[in-house]
């Protein structure tokens, strides 16, 4: 295989982990980490420019180039944040040097992985780097060694494991159903050749398959009532891995079912399968939503407000339809930028204040104004207030899905609304009201919060005639 | 078709759902590791004879790791793991063992039903291998969900695992990297949950999920 930009998107981060793994200094490696999430980047951008050429077990399409770039970009500014992030916590001495190492080496081995994922062309290899992904944050999520910490990551990895071998068992069906057409051996799971030929699929064996598949994958994009995980996991983590949890790796597994959603839309015998995902998705929304009124810890919060966010972007691509499909991954993007946005603010919030209690958190605005304004700021966002970008994607799901399911899409929103006022009504005690606790000024890293909040408050003015053309592009690919 | 080879590895598949019921009732550890091994053990005769018979020499590594590696390897580590904790109390099921058992042959029925009415068009080997392994992913599952001791989660787990290999190695030419990675997840899995296991006892003084319970972040 001759060198280009799709080997460069594996190898960078994958040589990255090794060289991390072995330099002591904790301030080298952090630079190096976001010097090589810089290049993936870098690396990712330039698809745009020459597309490599797909093979059978790598390839580059239209689909997954918008979760490739989106994926890198929030990389790389996470790593930003996670290195002033990370010298605050060998400062305390939370973290000791040792671990920070394995940190920064797990962080690129969690880009290798999620890479992988999404430029696999082989549904085995997408499944092995799902996995694999899984695995490194697990560790990360376990990092701290407290209680509480080893418990998020037991729950995960029992959690996970059991998703992951769902989806290991729909993956096998998938063959099945692909090898009396296809023939025996490794053409049997590529993904363009499944899709090329899928009207000639079994279509009951690929009902069942993708029964397991929505069950496994749906494990890791969060879905209720799968999602037991995922709040201990975002809480009890690294802020810096909430971040890239929420904003990236449940993207991933989304991504996963997208793929295998496409396969069964091509076999016209098979069973839709909008209507499941539409279902989990309403579950998650409307539980989620609930769930976010009895939080006492804010980590925790966002967390249920990713789920919340997860099954308004599921219900959209389960509706289906190019408007819908469009709305839904302008959600996708507008959701993974804010919640980062939310968790880098979050992460230094509870760093200045030493807990993650919202009942020992109160009046940022005035003892941390930068910060206080910022999470003020990225929670009007997130609610799906105008102007900014997740209004005009939540707006757009409703408008596109309305006239066909009224029903449906009212207890869409009323989870929404249900959601706002779960979050308002914390975030009014977490910044206004008497300061409480720690009053320190925050040694933090605005720039990459800042930077979030404001491409999703152009986004909400204003898109780019080529992101548009971009997005309607996939959004017709999905079907 | 439907002679001799047939008979064999249905033979075989049918044991290993029997080894997974008899992982549901046992109650204590050490009986619990042993039936795991015999598990392991007849995955690996059944995977043995499914490269003999699909002429497949590359599944005879399979057979040879689940031999060495699940029949062999883990259940000693896993023992000596207990003797360190000091842990040779009873298991607690949360559900009773009747119960237990009762769901759990309602599970092998119902992947019957689903695996057998969706396949009529493949060949009746592979039909009833994907049937058996479904069975055995079921009842995995179901050893996780009734047992709060994290080392008989662990064995629910490896369990679903040869479930999947099972089924992998049922359908025929199914290329091996799948195989592998199947195995080398479970290698990866099993360092992890050593490294998991020590840490717990560290800090918790049990390895009773239970007790984990009480340090969840929302409690006051």
């Amino acid at each position: 295989m001759s060198f280009d930009a799709l080997s460069a998107l594996l190898l960078i981060p994958a040589v990255a982990a090794a060289i991390l793994a072995l330099l002591p200094d904790y301030r080298v490696t952090a630079a190096l980490n976001v010097l090589a999430a810089l290049l993936t980047l870098l690396t990712a951008t330039s698809l745009f420019v020459v597309q490599p050429v797909s093979g059978q077990y790598l390839l580059v399409d239209d689909l997954n180039k918008v979760f490739i770039v989106l994926t890198t970009f929030v990389g790389f500014t996470t790593s930003v944040f996670s290195a002033s992030y990370i010298g605050h916590e060998i400062e305390i001495g939370r973290l000791t040097p040792a671990f920070v190492r394995f940190y920064h080496a797990m962080y690129q081995t969690l880009m290798f992985a999620m890479n992988l994922a999404l430029v696999a062309n082989n549904i085995g290899l997408m499944w092995v780097a799902v996995e694999v992904a899984t695995l490194t944050t697990v560790l990360m999520v376990g990092i701290y060694r407290t209680h509480e910490a080893l418990e998020a990551a037991w729950k995960y990895f029992i959690l996970g494991s059991v998703g992951i071998a769902l989806a290991l068992f729909g993956t096998i069906l998938v063959y099945m159903a692909a090898r009396p057409v296809i023939g025996e051996g490794t053409d049997a799971m590529v993904w363009t050749i499944l899709v090329a030929r899928a009207a000639q699929f079994d279509p009951a064996l690929l009902d069942v398959a993708f029964v397991f598949l929505l069950l496994g994958y749906g494990t890791k994009v969060g879905l209720a009532p799968l999602h037991a995980w995922l709040p201990d996991a975002h809480a009890e983590g690294p802020t810096p891995i909430s971040a890239v949890l929420s904003g990236l790796l449940l993207n991933v597994a989304l991504y996963a079912l997208l793929r295998f959603k496409m396969i069964m839309a091509a076999c016209a015998g098979a069973i839709a399968p909008g209507p499941l995902m539409v279902v989990m998705g309403l579950i998650s929304v409307i539980f989620a939503a609930l769930m976010l009124y009895r939080r006492r810890d804010i980590k925790r919060m966002f967390a249920y407000s990713s789920i919340e966010h997860m099954g308004i972007i599921v219900f959209a691509f389960g509706m289906g339809g190019a408007l819908a499909n469009f709305a839904g991954l302008l959600h996708m993007t507008m959701h993974s930028l804010t919640k980062s946005a939310i968790f880098f603010a979050v992460g230094h919030i509870a760093q200045v204040k030493g807990t993650q209690k919202i009942a020992d958190i109160g009046g940022l605005t005035v003892t941390n104004p930068v910060l206080g304004w910022g999470l003020v700021l990225g929670v009007v966002a997130i609610v799906g207030l105008p102007p900014l970008g997740i209004f005009m994607s939540e707006f757009l799901i409703v408008s596109s899905t309305f006239a066909r399911q009224p029903l449906l899409t009212a207890i869409l929103v009323l989870g929404i609304l249900i959601a706002l006022g779960g979050l308002f009504m914390r975030l009014n005690v977490v910044v206004f009201g008497e300061p409480k606790g720690v009053t320190k000024p925050a040694e933090a890293s605005y720039v990459p919060m800042f930077t979030h909040l404001a491409l999703v408050l152009v986004a909400g003015i204003y898109l780019p005639p080529a992101l548009v053309a971009g997005f309607s592009n996939v959004a017709k690919l999905l079907g | 078709m439907h002679g001799l080879e047939f008979d064999v590895a249905h033979t075989l598949a049918g044991s290993l759902v029997l080894a997974s019921l008899m992982l549901i009732y046992q109650d204590r550890l050490y009986a619990l590791l042993n039936v795991y091994a015999l598990h392991a053990f007849v995955l690996a005769l059944s995977v043995a004879w499914q490269a003999f018979i699909q002429h497949a020499p590359h599944l005879y590594v399979t057979a040879t790791i689940a031999l060495i590696f699940k029949a062999i390897i883990i259940p000693v580590a896993l023992h000596r793991i207990i003797v360190r904790l000091g842990i040779h109390r009873e298991i607690e099921n949360v559900v009773g063992v009747g119960l237990t058992m009762i769901a759990g042959i309602g599970l092998v029925a119902l992947s019957m039903v689903v695996m057998l009415r969706v396949t009529p068009g493949a060949d009746p080997l592979a039909r009833e291998d994907l049937a058996f392994a479904l069975s055995v992913v079921l009842l995995g599952l179901l050893i996780m969900v009734t047992r709060r001791n994290a080392v008989s989660q662990v064995v629910g787990f490896m369990s679903l695992e040869n479930g999947l290999v099972l089924a992998a190695t049922g359908a025929k030419g199914m290329p091996l990297v799948v195989e592998i990675s199947v195995a080398f997840s479970v290698l990866i899995a099993f360092i992890i949950i050593g490294i998991f296991l020590f840490r717990i006892r560290e800090r918790f003084d049990s390895v009773d999920v239970g007790v984990l319970d009480q340090f969840r972040g929302e409690r006051r």
